[in-house]
């Protein structure tokens, strides 16, 4: 018999010279008691979480929970049922209308998770014949959707506007084109030039998806995101969102203005075939979106937090994955996983949580210490977390 | 463009990647002999598309192991 997990095996090892080592576990970690958005006990220890996506700080605001609870008081604990079928309660519909009116769209689906959303419009609408144009440093999602799709799949360099460009023109005449971008890409914390390359897009004829998973709240006048931020949300067909970011709690969306998109009901299938969100789970959401529309102060701190620790650890001596401050995620390049790793312990013993990203989920193999801030991060603590930082370097040898 | 003719240019495009100067032949894998990683492959391709005007797709791309079927697969895609 050929064991099927033998295709694992360097994955086991890398991973058992790495705990062998004496590091504790990076992906082990465990969430004893979360105090706050900004605080947690981990692993007996009571710690700044500084790698929770929680932009917001939506988690713990108390309008948010009093939804949740009233929701379950008046809905129960879960709908057993897809979308389609009995699946779709009050608070569904309620949400779809909270996105539409935060993104200024005539139409909002909600998914299960943000994973599926992307799995689910891609896979549904770039079909056998038709092209995908992405990015290289698309999310696990974009991808996962491509694969589950018939359509060819074409990426280019990231963020390389003539690369794109090139590959559109080279499409055969008549087929159809869906341009997949992201407004932040989560590994370094860039943005993407949208307005560019959502132009050279328009140009060649092509549709335009935009995964805006970790703007939204936050970047843009409204909070919509890097395409309103850069002036041309009116041009993309397809903004793809989640509500385990900025929101607070869990699930996906796609807003759209495509005249038909009211279809995408019956055929896309990671809609259809999966039971819906938790009733208390879309009142949470659409509490938190509707709140969101009126949070330009807690988006001003939050700016703020970046571009402190930002300059913070850019002055401390690190290598960071962006010259200036484009998004709440600040991302520390590792020389290596191993170091990477003593490093990501000795930040939790000084009591601070941040994600450590390897292989094969980041650009060019490198090893990241990611860290996104959260708008209920107070001043005080961004100065904490930048001494820990420069203790931690110095510790685990990072810093000269 | 003939077998010949693409053979030749493909040679000169493939010479920066093949950093451990194995010598290539058609049987030459890009996963196994010459140990291309994603990144590599992505520099790669995209230098033959630029090359020949072509757009060689990952779904083409996850049909092409060898040296060989690359190349016949660039002639295929010339038409």
């Amino acid at each position: 018999m050929t064991d099927l997990f033998s295709k694992f095996d360097p994955l086991i090892e890398m991973r058992a010279n790495l705990l062998a080592s004496g590091v504790e576990d990076p992906f082990g970690l465990v969430m004893e008691k979360v105090l706050s958005p900004t605080v947690a006990v981990c692993n007996g220890r009571e710690t700044i979480l500084l790698g929770t996506y929680n932009y917001m700080g939506m988690t713990f605001d108390p309008d948010v929970i009093a939804a949740g609870k009233q929701a379950l008081d008046e809905f129960g604990s879960g709908t057993t049922g897809s979308r389609v079928l009995n699946g779709t309660y009050a608070g569904h519909r309620a949400v779809e209308d909270a996105l539409k009116e935060f993104y200024g769209m005539d139409h909002a689906m909600v998914f299960s998770t943000g994973y599926q959303a992307n799995l689910g419009i891609i896979s549904t609408i770039a079909g056998k014949g038709d092209y995908i144009v992405l990015d290289i440093d698309s999310h696990a999602s974009i991808w996962d959707g491509c694969k589950m799709g018939d359509a060819e799949v074409v990426p280019f360099k990231h963020n390389d506007i003539e690369a794109m460009e090139k590959r559109l023109k080279r499409i055969p005449e008549g087929a159809g084109k869906l341009v997949v971008l992201e407004g932040v890409y989560s590994m370094l914390g860039d943005i993407a030039p949208l307005k560019e390359m959502i132009r050279v897009a328009k140009e060649n004829g092509a549709m335009v998806l935009v995964d805006e998973a970790h703007s939204m709240g936050f970047i843009g006048p409204n909070g919509r995101g890097v395409a309103e931020e850069q002036g041309v949300l009116d041009q993309v067909d397809f903004v793809i969102g989640t509500f385990s970011k900025s929101v607070g709690t869990v699930g996906g969306f796609c807003v759209s203005n495509h005249p038909k998109f009211e279809i995408m009901r019956l055929v896309c299938r990671p809609y259809v075939f999966t039971a819906s969100l938790p009733p208390s789970v879309v009142h949470t959401a659409a509490t938190s979106i509707r709140k969101l529309m009126h949070a330009g102060n807690k988006r001003a701190h939050l700016w703020e937090n970046s571009r402190v620790l930002h300059k913070g650890l850019k002055d401390a001596g690190f290598q960071l994955g962006t010259d200036e401050p484009q998004s709440a995620i600040i991302s520390v390049i590792m020389p290596d996983l191993e170091r990477g790793a003593a490093m990501w312990e000795a930040l939790l013993h000084e009591g601070l949580y941040v994600n450590l990203a390897r292989p094969p989920a980041t650009p060019a193999n490198m090893t990241l210490l990611r860290c996104s801030l959260c708008a209920e991060h107070t001043a005080e603590q961004v100065q904490t977390i930048i001494g820990m930082f420069k203790r931690a370097g110095a510790k685990a040898g990072i810093l000269g | 463009m003939d077998r010949a003719a693409t053979a030749e240019k493909i040679a000169a495009l493939i010479e920066p990647f093949n950093k451990k100067g194995v010598a290539i032949s058609d049987a030459t894998t890009f996963a196994g002999d010459l140990e291309f990683d994603s990144l590599t492959v992505m520099d790669f391709v995209a230098a033959i598309e630029d090359e020949f005007d072509i757009i060689i797709s990952m779904n083409q791309q996850a049909e092409i192991e060898n040296y060989g079927q690359l190349i016949d697969a660039v002639v295929k895609l010339q038409g």
